[in-house]
């Protein structure tokens, strides 16, 4: 598999400040499980956060407090061996965690087209959506008011400015329109996260909009 | 200041060599070392989660936890991969998000070969030298360009501010830390291959 499309150095900074709503992070946590650059990446800026935490000055901390600690840790059960969290399906590990499984756990909603969606759990600053494109169908022609990342699982789309396939992101903002369109052969399926509504040009996926969260 | 321990672990506030202490408290559970650790980093967690806006009975409780997580979680420590200030900033970060943002961050799949039992011990001195000339490659930043890098650490801006702001240097961290790549493919010829 060879990744085309890769996560920006500002997403992945954000991502090791601790500044993504938690939809992104799971998009960008789903990517760096698939693709090793970006981990390799994401690890050398949480090295940046150590170094940042270094500088940070010294604030002293309570009396009793490596006591309580010591004391602490006496009741904390030992370390268990690290689960293995590797994913058997087409979700990666962090997604199986949201969704409760792998494809089969998806409780679909059709949006009309063909196209079925899910959205996931996420704290409200941004939305976390899977979203099932069959083969050859067109998501509706839109543009965003904020940002939109999306990471191809399964199957592939293209749109006015690429193709992306199994492991690939677009990175879409205000200045990008487009209409994804599912390659023929597999049918789609994205992880897709956006901090603000998507703006659509056709009046009947305007209409649905608040009904479907899209 | 020079702090002489029988063991030898400890020589000099610079020189410490905090993954040795991090191995004993993994290994043996040794409580003197994570003391030793304690008093090095919960200061410094204190101040970071300060300056990240947390009142200072919440800093000094946080800063509590992520030591104790520290002692917990010591199995998952890999010295080849992390200096343990990093790793220690990464708990610092994740009770963090919980504590102020009450959300939680997804985290990506373990790698396959996870930490090994004997690390090697070149790889995880080569971790500690990158790391050490990435924080001088930072305190050597002009100082709007470090202040944007740490206010951005601490929390101050938004991912959309991070995005918009053109004056992070981050060619300059990026020259500096091309290390992690060559060393996660290195492993990677290692390890089981990925399916
Ligand atoms: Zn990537
Ligand atoms: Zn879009």
């Amino acid at each position: 598999m060879t990744i085309r499309h890769h996560l920006s150095d500002q997403l992945l900074m954000a991502y090791a400040a601790g500044q993504l709503p938690e939809a992104f992070s799971l998009v960008v946590a789903a990517h760096l499980s698939l693709c090793d650059d970006c981990r390799a990446q994401a690890d050398s800026f949480d090295a940046v956060g150590g170094a940042v935490l270094e500088e940070a000055g010294e604030i002293a901390m309570g009396e009793d407090a490596l006591a309580r600690t010591l004391a602490r840790i006496e009741w904390l059960p030992r370390a268990a061996a690290p689960k293995p969290r590797r994913a058997a399906g087409i979700f990666p590990a962090p997604l199986v965690d949201y969704v409760g499984g792998d494809l089969p756990a998806v409780r679909w909603r059709r949006v009309g087209g063909g196209v079925r969606q899910a959205i996931l759990p996420t704290d409200r600053d941004a939305t976390a959506r899977l979203l099932y494109i069959p083969a050859g169908t067109a998501v509706p022609d839109h543009g965003h008011r904020g940002l939109e990342l999306t990471l191809v699982l399964q199957g592939a789309f293209a749109d006015e400015t690429d193709r992306f396939s199994r492991g690939d992101v677009e990175i879409a903002d205000e200045a990008l329109e487009h209409t994804p369109v599912a390659l023929a052969g597999q049918d789609c399926i994205c992880l897709a996260a956006t901090d603000a509504p998507l703006r659509f040009r056709g009046l009947i996926p305007r209409l649905a909009q608040p009904l479907f969260r899209i | 200041m020079l702090r002489r321990k029988k063991d030898g672990l400890v020589s000099s506030e610079d020189e410490t060599d905090w993954a040795a202490l991090l191995l004993r408290v993994r290994d043996h559970q040794d409580r003197a070392a994570f003391a030793v650790l304690f008093r090095h980093f919960a200061p410094r967690v204190k101040a970071f989660l300060m300056k990240s806006g947390a009142g200072a009975s919440l800093a000094e409780e946080c800063a509590q936890d992520v030591m104790a997580v520290l002692w917990q979680k010591a199995h998952l420590f890999d010295p080849a991969r992390a200096s343990v200030a990093t790793w220690v900033y990464t708990i610092a970060r994740n009770r963090r998000i919980n504590a102020l943002r009450r959300a939680r961050r997804a985290e990506p799949e373990e790698l396959d070969w996870g930490p090994a039992p004997e690390p090697d011990q070149a790889e995880a001195l080569e971790t500690r030298q990158e790391t050490e000339r990435l924080g001088r490659a930072l305190a050597a930043l002009p100082t709007p360009q470090r202040t944007l890098i740490e206010r951005a650490f601490y929390g101050e801006l938004s991912h959309s501010e991070i995005a918009a702001e053109t004056g992070l240097p981050l060619g300059t961290i990026k020259s500096r830390i091309r290390l992690a790549l060559d060393k996660l493919r290195h492993r990677m010829g290692e390890g089981p291959k990925r399916t």
